[in-house]
């Protein structure tokens, strides 16, 4: 089902044919488009229409670009920052405009709940603030009170300022506290527990994941649905951006024709914008979309589509590098063939390798492919070296959108989805439903034996060696070999990951939290 | 395609090396190439055409990264060989060969094997065949061996390959040609002793890359004949790109592209802008377009004549080469500068040798100039030329004078006269000979100065100077010298920048309240340390979005209008986690993990 997402429009020039033809082949789950340009005159119309509207267009940006900040602002060395700070600084904010703060919405009933988690935790972190407290005791008595009813976050940096800077700091924290004296205590212990509101939606996020996958998709639906309801900002200065952007269109094609490979960067999602490119400037043309942002996406799966349905080659290559010289090779011969290749995120995690890169980097200089993709991560330039730039060929273009990044991150594993463990009960369930008996018996095992473990916070993992023990006494493995294929097989799925002791024993952890799993085994029971 | 006339100087260098690679090791030619890797493979390209076309078909290039192991190597090797060995052919069996390769144990033997049925092959074939590929190649052509970046292969492979090829040498004519960007020690650093004494290494150095560029400016830029023109800024941009950036003459070229077609985009009177011929047949614009034609003609060849004179002088103050002059004259009367000033000064200062050379030179310039106007000048130059021989000629009067003074000098015995005479004898003849030779000097300098000031206006100062003339340096870096990372930074501190709205003006430094999400969230995680509490941040990200919803907003403060700052909250966390501002930390629950330091 991945290539559902790899839309597929392939316009191609049938002369018998007049009418349009729309032909969905269901199978594959491929959108082809065969439409009918009565012959290649018409692409050279095309182009000789953008030519001309390129040539009116004039360059001169209207909003300047960003050069103007400077080096030393965008880059700058760390600094010690106080806890404080981002209350303060939301105070501050919100009082800009004259306006009051409402403290009242700390009164919520969500935030009152309070999990037991908490209390376990805040002692925790007494302990290593013991060793400070004698050095505050002293001066600031309340401060410290304080911080205790409200354990810090930021030991790593808290520990970096010296008692010089405590006393100002205390002042501020004064002044702070008389606006938010009323919701810091409950919020603290929101940050410790999981209370319920938090945590359905979490689960929203969770299940995005999964889509596709299993059908309730319902709960990430009210995200949405939420996010709709709240008016989207600024709609019609967006609307005005996004239509200076689409000014360009006509000469990003004239430069894509000339050989550049055009790259767009900016703070706001491109999809739609790309999106509009591809229909008003490549209807008549066969192109490819790639969503880089989808989860699953994989080079092979890219080549795979240029090969089968651009090139209509059946059969397999032994390796990516393979493949791209076939590409490369039909596409030399048939100078007639051409192919417009939009990835949308081009800088995204499937695609980040350097392999990846590598071979789209190739991808993008034969002549007769033109590439148009967009990058969203502030490190994204570094993937070139300069190898690589100079087969890519890129103009770039800044087309800042502020547009939301809906589709983007609704695939991404978002860190929400990884604070509540990286793998959702249902997946597990899925997944291990697949799996034999006795593979299933093993994987339970280890899981209690988590489970039994959980109140100890140094808990390393299950070693190796116990565990095959536990299960050949389970009469689950006759060997350790047996026994690794199927770590193996569990490892591939992701249910668990081994780490390295201090004294080089292997040890085995499941990385999901503790009442995941726990539902997981009374599902398991009520299963067997 | 200018690129390739850059690297013609190579195709002549081939040749001759080739001829060279006979001996008993392995002949391998170590090619420094310089640091400009991304221009390396042209250079190869072209070689591998004189190759072809001159000493043998079989040549494999071999990259670093297709090659982790030596098996790999030799299955890359051995499927390139054959695969030429197909094309030389041109056989309709494809498919066999195909197979083949797919299929054979490629180990040496098997390249030695198919090696000796390719070149029997060829004998046995009808005569007239062999003929012709026995003119173009030798009796049995060597197979070439290609690294193209010998700095990154590993040099476990390098070793075996060389030591194991070593064996068949005899049996295998082998050539191997390294690619080195770096210095050619690399080599004895890479192999040891033991292997590079199997090599017979000659070293070629290939041009800098700076040669390349002041090639590509000459012929391209300052040509009368191709009417499009780089602006001074433009001009700049495109040089510190090159060499702050990448010393990438591909690059350069992949700029000036972009020139010509932002030039031909943006500037309606650009039409204009094309060969004189064609450019006559407008009648109105035809004179001043001529008048610009004949300003170029001239211009060029006075620089390149001040160039000769400028790039002599010590600390060249005008620059060494001719791009830094032509900017200099491009940005603004030059004549006015003061570099120019001493220049000159130091220009008269140039012994007479030198000045002659250089008059010489300019002499050949201007008559190899197309422009009308400098006939006259030729004559001057001319008449310089003379005077200087005149000169000479008088100064050898002069020596002869001298000698015989000082023959005078020898009957005299008295140490008081002998002194007297000396000095009196060298003042004159200082005052006399110098005089002469400085006033011509400072003639000559003055009539440089007079041809500089007449010819070298800088071309803004033109009428229609925009036809032909490219300007907008800052589109230029924007597209080839981009800075996403500052786009980001003013999107996320400065919206107002982007979005017009009065609301979102705001001082520099601050952010207002109602800015979009995504900027308050970031504004507020700025003041974080390594590790972000989100409940905190939430917190935060709700006191100032309430604040700015204002207290009608407040009075409904239901479940819902939570939810949905809830929710608004996570959309922006998660384009900032997108965007890679921040990540999730496995160290404390609830908390992400800033990816960034200070601004951005």
């Amino acid at each position: 089902d991945l290539f559902k997402h790899i839309q597929n429009q392939i316009g191609k020039s049938i002369k018998v044919q007049k009418n349009k033809t729309q032909l969905m082949v269901g199978v594959k789950r491929f959108v082809k488009k065969l439409e009918n340009i009565s012959d290649d005159e018409a692409q050279e119309i095309l182009e000789e229409k953008n030519y001309v509207a390129a040539l009116g267009l004039c360059t001169q940006d209207p909003m300047g670009n960003g050069s103007s900040v400077s080096g030393g602002e965008v880059y700058s060395f760390q600094t010690p920052k106080r806890s404080s700070k981002m209350a303060e600084l939301a105070s501050e904010l919100a009082q800009t405009p004259g306006q009051s703060v409402a403290p009242d919405h700390s009164e919520c009933p969500e935030k009152t709940a309070k999990a037991p988690q908490s209390s376990k935790r805040s002692s925790s972190d007494k302990v290593q603030q013991r060793n400070k407290k004698k050095e505050f005791v002293s001066t600031t008595p309340y401060r410290l009170r304080k911080r205790l009813t409200a354990p810090d976050p930021y030991l790593e940096s808290e520990s970096e300022y010296s008692a010089s800077c405590s006393e100002e700091d205390e002042e501020d924290q004064k002044e702070v506290s008389t606006v938010l004296s009323g919701q810091k205590t409950p919020a603290k212990t929101k940050a410790a527990s999981t209370p319920p509101p938090r945590n359905t939606l979490a689960k929203k996020n969770k299940n995005k994941m999964c889509e596709g996958m299993f059908s309730d998709n319902k709960l990430s639906q009210t995200l949405h649905d939420l996010l709709k309801k709240a008016p989207l900002a600024y709609a019609a200065e967006i609307k005005e951006l996004n239509q200076q952007h689409e000014r360009l269109f006509s000469k990003w094609m004239l430069q894509l024709h000339l050989g550049f490979n055009i790259v767009l960067y900016g703070l706001g999602s491109k999809r739609d914008l790309l999106e509009k490119f591809r229909i008003s400037a490549l209807q008549e043309s066969v192109h490819l979309v790639v969503n880089g942002y989808f989860p699953s996406i994989t080079l092979r799966s890219i080549l795979n589509s240029i090969t089968e349905d651009v090139l209509n080659h059946i059969g397999t290559f032994r390796s990516p590098p393979d493949q791209l010289e076939f590409i490369i090779k039909r596409f030399k011969e048939d100078s007639s063939l051409e192919l417009y290749v939009l990835i949308h995120n081009l800088d995204s995690q499937m695609l980040r390798g350097e392999r990846s890169q590598q071979i789209l980097a190739q991808l993008s200089s034969v002549p007769s492919i033109y590439l148009i993709a967009s990058i969203d991560h502030i490190n994204a330039p570094l993937l070139w070296d300069q190898a690589k730039l100079s087969l890519y060929n890129w103009l770039w273009y800044e087309t800042t959108t502020f547009s939301p990044y809906v589709e983007e991150t609704s695939y991404e594993n978002s860190l929400l989805v990884q604070q509540s463990g990286s793998l959702a009960l249902s997946s597990l369930t899925h997944v291990l439903r697949s799996l034999t008996l006795n593979a299933r018996g093993i994987f339970r095992l280890l899981a209690q034996y988590q489970l039994e473990n959980k109140d100890n916070p140094s808990y390393p993992g299950l070693s190796f060696q116990d565990f095959y023990q536990q299960c050949r006494e389970a009469f689950l493995v006759n060997s350790d070999l047996t026994l690794r294929a199927q770590l193996t097989e569990f490892r591939d799925h992701k249910l668990i990951r081994t780490k390295r002791g201090a004294d080089g024993v292997e040890y085995l952890l499941i990385p999901v939290d503790d009442s995941t799993l726990a539902d997981f085994l009374e599902k398991e029971d009520e299963d067997l | 395609s200018f690129l390739r006339r850059s690297h013609s100087e190579f195709q002549e260098k081939t040749t001759e090396w080739t001829c060279r690679m006979k001996s008993k090791e392995i002949p391998t030619a170590a090619l420094v190439l310089g640091v400009n890797v991304t221009d390396h493979d042209l250079t190869f390209r072209s070689l591998s055409e004189v190759l072809q076309n001159n000493i043998t078909p079989y040549i494999a290039f071999l990259e670093a990264k297709d090659c982790p192991g030596v098996k790999k190597l030799m299955q890359k090797l051995m499927g390139q060989l054959m695969n030429c060995y197909v094309d030389v052919d041109s056989s309709e069996d494809e498919d066999y060969v195909q197979v083949s390769h797919n299929r054979i144990r490629c180990s040496m033997t098997s390249l030695i094997n198919w090696y000796e049925s390719v070149t029997k092959k060829t004998d046995s074939e009808t005569p007239s065949k062999k003929r012709t590929s026995s003119s173009r190649h030798w009796q049995s052509p060597p197979v070439v061996v290609v690294f193209k970046d010998m700095e990154s292969f590993s040099t476990k492979v390098l070793q075996d390959f060389i030591v194991i090829s070593s064996q068949h040498i005899h049996e295998l004519p082998l050539v191997l040609i390294f690619g080195i960007a770096t210095s050619p020690m690399i080599i004895h650093s890479l192999l040891p002793h033991s292997v590079s004494s199997l090599l017979c290494i000659e070293l070629f150095q290939s041009l800098s890359c700076k040669d390349h560029l002041s090639t590509i400016i000459d012929k391209l830029l300052l040509r009368a004949s191709f009417p499009f023109k780089l602006g001074e800024k433009v001009l700049q941009v495109l040089i510190n790109i090159f060499l702050y950036h990448d010393f990438s003459v591909q690059n350069f070229v992949k700029g000036f592209q972009l020139c010509i077609v932002e030039h031909f985009c943006s500037q309606p009177v650009s039409v204009l802008c094309c060969q004189l011929v064609d450019a006559k047949k407008r009648e109105t614009t035809q004179k001043l377009l001529e008048d610009l034609h004949v300003y170029h003609e001239n211009y060029l060849s006075v620089l390149r004549c001040l160039h000769v004179f400028t790039s002599f002088l010590p600390k060249y103050p005008l620059g060494k080469q001719i791009r830094e002059l032509h900017c200099a004259c491009l940005e603004n009367q030059v004549w006015e500068t003061e570099e120019y000033e001493s220049s000159l000064q130091l220009a008269r200062m140039l012994n007479k040798s030198d000045l002659v050379t250089m008059l010489q030179q300019c002499v050949e310039i201007f008559v190899s100039s197309s422009g009308k106007e400098f006939d006259n000048t030729v004559e001057k130059l001319k008449e310089f030329l003379t005077q200087f021989q005149k000169l000479e000629a008088e100064a050898f009067q002069e020596q002869d004078v001298s000698v015989s003074s000082q023959k005078e000098l020898q009957k005299k015995t008295d140490l008081y006269h002998l002194q007297k005479t000396l000095l009196e004898l060298k003042e004159s003849r200082r005052y006399k000979k110098l005089t002469k030779f400085e006033m011509l000097r400072f003639d000559v300098v003055d009539y440089i100065d007079s041809l500089v000031r007449n010819y070298l206006v800088p071309a803004n100062h033109k009428t229609l100077h925009e036809i032909a003339y490219f300007n907008t340096a800052s589109v230029l870096r924007e597209h080839l010298n981009a800075a996403p990372r500052i786009a980001l930074h003013t999107a996320l501190n400065n919206p107002y920048r982007y979005l017009k709205n009065q609301e979102l003006k705001s001082d520099e430094g601050s952010i207002s309240n109602k800015a979009p999400d995504i900027c308050i969230v970031y504004k507020l995680h700025l003041e974080c340390g390594r590790l972000i509490n989100l409940v905190d941040w939430l917190e935060a990200f709700s006191t100032v979005v309430m604040a700015a919803e204002g207290p009608n907003a407040d009075a409904a403060s239901s479940d819902q209008v939570d939810d949905i700052i809830h929710a608004r909250f996570i959309r922006a966390v998660s384009e900032l986690e997108l965007l890679g501002f921040i990540k999730p930390s496995k160290q404390k629950t609830d908390h992400v993990a800033r990816l960034t330091w200070g601004g951005c």
